[in-house]
């Protein structure tokens, strides 16, 4: 029986040490390992099965993956001396795990280093940048819903050169800068690159989550798109009119022309045949103008003695010459 | 107590056969428990032995070598996952209910003229590669909503508001998916976006009466114009049917007087030409035709000695008679 139970407890010992020779390495992960609490060799970042020395060796696991690291808003000035709060995200991976273990160890610490590292270096760049710069990422050129409405730096700068006072050089038109978002991000990467570095970190990636006014302002951009909106109303509005008295104009001017072409047309029309008769009566009267009075006046006798009428002749007339003869 | 005493002295003594059955039972079940696994429609899974990425197997049955020396994980790569931004669904259904929180941190954000949009957007994703989407990043999901809603401000920052409002909300969710997509595959994380959705794009409560008063502006506008124009379409075609009348007119006048003259020219030259022949028996006889038509019209005709020199007094004498 004795036999037996040392057997046992042999076999037991046995399985320990051999279980404690071997460790797994998953692919999420990456290791080193201590001796005594020393560092032994290099990381270890293939997965699978690895040994060590059982006991006097300890394996430290560490992620291999990206990670996250969100930093809180941070109220910061930019170059135009406003006032905005910015919210920075990273991707960060452990790159050295052994400088990790010895600098920070654990990732709560290493989230508040980044902290320290990303939120100094995004003050620096955001404070070497407009607001304008920050929030746009090219020169492209934006496209508006009214596009004549002309906007009160343009009124202002118009009124100025009728004033005689030379194009200022600044600028602000949203279309005019070139948006460096994207840029600042990369600069804040750059900057953060080498501390994080040192920590056996590797940023793999900063970025620009939100850009937001502070409340204040918040209710003045508000304000600010209120009105714009409104000079767009009005602008839809006396443009409605605008057009509405051109047309009517255009109308008018229309009914005018064509009202005294066709006069024109219809006199031009008229003229001609008053003349065209008047050349007829001329040539067929020219051939006897003793004649024609002699017929005209007999018509107009017609004409102008009526059924209503009295008559009164002389004796002397040449109608009652007979008359006077048989007296 | 005395069963285990039993098992205890059984399994010492491995020679026993029936230990040895029984033994064969339990691997053949641990193998059958920890060594088979079935894979549904629509998922993979990714085998690692100690540890590391050994194969992905599609669906069906498959055998992994047991006792945890091989770990399998399903991944459902065929199911289309959403993520919503600036709101959130409660519950789908035919009367989709939305939740009442408040996620304007989400929606709200700046244009590039400095205005302020309130964007709901939704994002559609799917497992490209399963082996990417476990071992490369930790937070997928974290990771992939962080990223959506920076690439969506970063596009909506590069627009005026009325281009992110109403002029190109297509384009700016096409945008959004390929700077999505750049970003999540610069970290090979697996995940290939589907779609995404530019789900409601308002200007900010605050400002909202004041673009709807835009939207009845150029509505007013419009109405004014088109009053305009159908008074002119109205007014002008009519004057153009009157002026045509009035030349119609000239040349029916046109048309009369010169046949009229053309006719009494020739009945006088043709009367000329029988009156030169002889005159004066002409000339007398249509003085007296033209008496003879004119007097039987009169009423009253007087014959008047041409030595009287006043006629007056007679025909008041006359009138005062009737």
């Amino acid at each position: 029986m004795n036999k037996h139970v040392i057997q046992i407890i042999l076999l037991v010992i046995a399985i320990f040490v051999v279980a404690d020779a071997f460790f797994t390495l998953d692919e999420r992960q990456q290791a080193i390992i201590t001796q005594f609490g020393h560092p032994i060799g290099g990381a270890i970042e293939d997965a699978g099965l690895h040994v060590k020395i059982p006991f006097i060796q300890k394996v430290h696991y560490f992620e291999k993956r990206i990670l996250e690291w969100d930093g809180d808003p941070n109220r910061v000035p930019t170059a135009d001396k406003k006032y905005i709060w910015i919210d920075i995200f990273a991707r960060w991976r452990i790159s050295d795990p052994l400088t990790f273990f010895q600098s920070v160890n654990t990732e709560n610490t290493a989230h508040s280093r980044l902290d320290g590292i990303i939120d100094g270096k995004t003050r620096d760049i955001i404070a070497q940048n407009t607001l304008i710069e920050i929030v746009r990422n090219s020169d492209r050129k934006m496209e508006f819903a009214v596009d004549d409405v002309p906007t009160f730096e343009e009124m202002m700068k118009e009124q100025d050169i009728r004033d005689g006072k030379q194009e200022g050089d600044d600028d602000q038109s949203f279309n005019a800068t070139e948006g460096k978002r994207h840029e600042i991000a990369r600069q804040i990467l750059e900057k953060a690159l080498k501390d994080a570095e040192l920590l056996g970190i590797e940023l793999v990636d900063v970025r620009i989550k939100r850009v937001n006014y502070e409340e204040q302002v918040r209710q003045k951009v508000y304000d600010r798109m209120i009105s714009e909106r409104q000079k767009i109303s009005a602008w839809y509005r006396s443009t409605g009119e605008g057009e509405k008295a051109r047309i009517l104009g255009e109308m008018k001017k229309e009914l005018d022309r064509i009202e005294s072409e066709a006069y024109r047309t219809a006199q031009e029309i008229q003229g001609r045949a008053d003349a065209e008769a008047t050349k007829l009566y001329a040539e067929a009267y020219g051939q006897s103008p003793e004649f024609f009075e002699f017929i005209k006046t007999l018509e107009s006798y017609k004409k102008t003695m009526n059924k209503k009428g009295t008559l009164i002749l002389s004796t002397d007339s040449d109608y009652l010459e007979e008359l006077k003869e048989g007296k | 107590m005395e069963e285990g005493d039993v098992v205890k002295k059984k399994s010492i003594s491995l020679k026993d056969k029936r230990t040895q059955v029984i033994i064969l039972i339990i691997v053949i079940a641990v193998l059958l428990l920890t060594g088979f696994y079935i894979v549904n429609p629509g998922e993979e899974a990714v085998v690692q032995r100690f540890g590391a990425y050994n194969r992905t197997t599609r669906s069906g049955l498959h055998f992994k070598l047991p006792f945890g020396i091989e770990h399998k994980t399903i991944v459902k790569v065929k199911e289309i996952r959403k993520e919503e931004f600036g709101f959130r669904t409660v519950e789908a259904g035919i009367k989709t209910q939305y939740s009442r929180g408040d996620y304007s941190h989400e929606s709200l954000m700046l244009t590039g003229d400095l205005n302020i949009v309130d964007v709901q957007w939704i994002v559609q994703y799917r497992v490209k590669d399963s082996k990417d989407y476990l071992f490369n990043i930790r937070n997928n999901r974290e990771t992939l909503r962080i990223l959506s809603e920076s690439a969506t401000r970063q596009v909506v920052g590069d627009r005026s508001a009325d281009e992110v409002i109403t002029l190109s909300r297509q384009e700016i969710a096409q945008l959004v998916l390929e700077a999505l997509q750049e970003a999540l595959d610069n970290y090979s994380a697996g995940i290939e976006i589907v779609t995404v959705v530019m789900q409601n794009v308002n200007p900010p409560k605050p400002v909202q009466p004041a673009f709807n008063e835009v939207n009845s502006a150029r509505q007013e506008q419009d109405r004014i114009i088109n009053e305009a124009q159908s008074q002119y379409n109205k007014i002008i075609p009519e004057a153009k049917g009157r002026a045509q009348r009035m030349i119609q007119e000239a040349e029916g006048y046109a048309i009369n007087r010169v046949n009229r003259a053309q006719g009494d020219a020739k009945r006088f030259t043709d009367i000329l030409k029988e009156y030169r022949k002889a005159p004066n028996v002409t000339k007398k006889r249509m003085y007296l035709e033209t008496m003879q038509d004119i007097l039987p019209e009169l009423e009253h005709v007087y014959m008047i000695d041409d030595k009287l020199k006043s006629f007056l007094p007679l025909l008041n004498m006359q009138k005062g008679g009737e």
